[in-house]
């Protein structure tokens, strides 16, 4: 997948914009950080979120780590795959490792989240 | 290491930052009632050890216990006997002073008895998973209704009138200064009335709090309750040895179980410690608070024992772990797991046929012969333990029990001053119950 359009945050979060809904995951970096993440503890469809507001966790084998809303949004679809495999962010988080799918309140919020270059600076310094 | 010393100086300091002048302001919080004036304290001469033990068994034999009198209080803490053998394996020092197990390659012991513990706690209450005990059964409660707050993301508690007294004001204390509001279910002659379950159910309601037997010692109708309960988590309390001749909880559309094991092999020992159980379905295995023990196997293929599910726990998740619980009751939770091998299925049931013969005896025989007390609402619904009313103040009653050696309960919440709350372990017989009931006829 071609990741051109992917946004990020300083927490580790990528949002993968298509209109007015989005797909949300963790970066490759954060869940090489984790090591092995056992679980992932999902909002619920309909669950209405702020920009920054903690949404759900994810656990790895000795940590735990709150995933953050990229933007303000409510959630129309959770990746139910990873409840049962929560590996697949380990071996795909940017595809078939997303967690939740959005639907954008408001698209200006995007402004304030980084490109893949400034994220890559952050991770790399 | 270093001897830090309080002076005066830092005293007044640290005063002066609290805006007090005197150490006792501190205490002020502290009712007068409670406080013993230590002026009042008149010392008499030295006495040698030898005197000084003779002295105080002198007054502590004032002392009224239940091996020195005729014993039928309970709510709560109950007088059932404790094998030998759950002291004397409860005392072997490999039990005795083991540490927390957090190593498992040293911890073996601990980590299998607790994990035995747990199976044998999720078959008598019917649950998916059990955590390794909490401190008692009132603070296990409050956790329950914590992780009925958690799972649905509500803030209203429902409980039911007739839990214990006792357990309602330890989840008050521990809810309503995190803004929980808690409500409380009526009853109809001593049982949970599920039309006011019905009326006071809403989409806020987190969970619905319901103890079987009762605190009254009556049994209630989880299965009807639980139809009732909509989106929130149904609690159920009860004390794990009647779960022995009961539907489980868990069989019961109960979502949790709460429990206190006081009753599995421990004695009262003044009202503590005592020994909290916590057990639920699967689906809530992940906002259980406390220790979880877990079966695995080791990289030669050999079965062993490990803590499993840390990441919920303080050391791993900090302020967001799911609870400030994370150790467990370890001996009196060994201590249950000995009775609880030692009587098996069926001796368990046994104990409690001869709880409910003698319970049942003794009402009889208090409808028929005492003319001064009837059985709370002519119920006869209930296992080991029962509420009488009395015709004169249940007060005076149990002051004239004390001077013949008698002891009964009240209820804590009787306004009325006319209830008597008895209970009977399968330590009492004909005799004493037929003593109890002179006592009674002597009323008329």
């Amino acid at each position: 997948m071609s990741k051109d359009k992917f946004l990020y945050t300083k927490d580790h979060e990528w949002i993968n914009k298509d209109g007015d809904v989005a797909y949300i995951g963790i970066t490759d970096y954060a869940q090489s950080e984790l090591g092995d993440i056992i679980f992932v503890e999902l909002p619920n469809v309909g669950d209405s979120f702020s920009m920054g507001d903690v949404f759900g966790t994810i656990e790895a084998v000795k940590t735990v780590a709150d995933l953050f809303m990229p933007v303000s949004g409510t959630i129309v679809d959770i990746n139910n795959k990873i409840e049962d495999d929560p590996d697949l962010i380990n071996s795909d988080a940017f595809n078939t490792g997303w967690i939740v799918k959005i639907k954008i309140e408001n698209s200006d919020e995007c402004l304030e989240l980084l490109n893949e270059k400034d994220y890559l600076k952050i991770i790399n310094e | 290491m270093s001897n830090i010393p309080l002076t005066n100086d830092e005293i007044e300091k640290m005063l002066k930052s609290l805006s007090m002048n005197k150490l006792d302001d501190l205490f002020d919080i502290v009712p007068n009632k409670f406080k013993y004036d230590i002026e009042k304290i008149s010392l008499k001469e030295s006495l040698s050890e030898f005197e000084l033990s003779n002295k105080l068994n002198q007054i502590s034999s004032k002392n009224l216990n239940a091996n020195n009198s005729l014993f039928f209080m309970g709510g709560g803490s109950y007088d059932h006997y404790v094998p030998r053998v759950v002291d004397t394996l409860s005392s072997r020092s490999e039990f005795y002073t083991a540490y927390t197990p957090y190593q498992p390659e040293v911890s073996q012991g601990t980590l299998q008895y607790l994990y035995e513990f747990q199976s044998m706690i999720c078959s008598l209450s019917g649950m998916d998973v059990s955590n390794a005990s909490l401190y008692d059964g009132a603070s296990a409660l409050a956790e329950a209704c914590m992780m009925s707050i958690k799972h649905t993301r509500k803030n209203k508690v429902l409980i039911s009138s007739m839990v214990h007294p006792a357990y309602i004001d330890v989840v008050n204390t521990y809810l309503t200064p995190q803004n929980i509001k808690i409500s409380t279910i009526g009853n109809v002659g001593g049982v949970t009335s599920i039309n006011d379950i019905k009326n006071k159910m809403n989409d806020d309601v987190a969970c619905v709090v319901i103890q079987s037997p009762n605190y009254y010692g009556l049994l209630e109708d989880w299965d009807s309750i639980s139809k009732t309960k909509n989106t929130s988590m149904l609690i159920g309390v009860s004390d794990p040895l009647c779960l022995s001749v009961l539907k489980s909880p868990g069989d019961s559309g109960c979502d949790i179980f709460v429990g206190e094991a006081q009753t599995l092999g421990n004695y009262m020992q003044f009202g503590g410690p005592n020994i909290g159980l916590l057990s639920c379905k699967e689906f809530l295995m992940r906002k259980m608070p406390g220790r979880i023990i877990g079966k695995t196997n080791d990289i030669e293929g050999k079965q062993g024992f490990v803590m499993v599910l840390q990441t919920r726990e303080q050391h791993i998740r900090r302020d967001r772990a799911t609870s400030n619980i994370c150790t467990n009751q370890g001996l009196l939770a060994l201590r249950c797991t000995i009775y609880l091998c030692l009587l098996g299925k069926k001796g368990l049931p046994k104990v409690m046929q001869l709880c409910f013969n003698n319970a049942q005896y003794a009402a009889s025989l208090i409808e028929s012969e005492c003319n001064s007390f009837n059985l709370y609402k002519s119920k006869r619904n209930f296992l080991k333990e029962f509420v009488i009313e009395a015709d004169i103040s249940a007060k005076k009653v149990q002051n004239d029990a004390i001077n013949k050696k008698i002891l009964i309960d009240r209820p804590l919440n009787d306004n009325d001053d006319n209830k008597i709350l008895l209970a009977f372990t399968e330590k009492r017989n004909k005799d004493e119950i037929d003593q109890l009931i002179e006592f009674f006829k002597s009323y008329g």
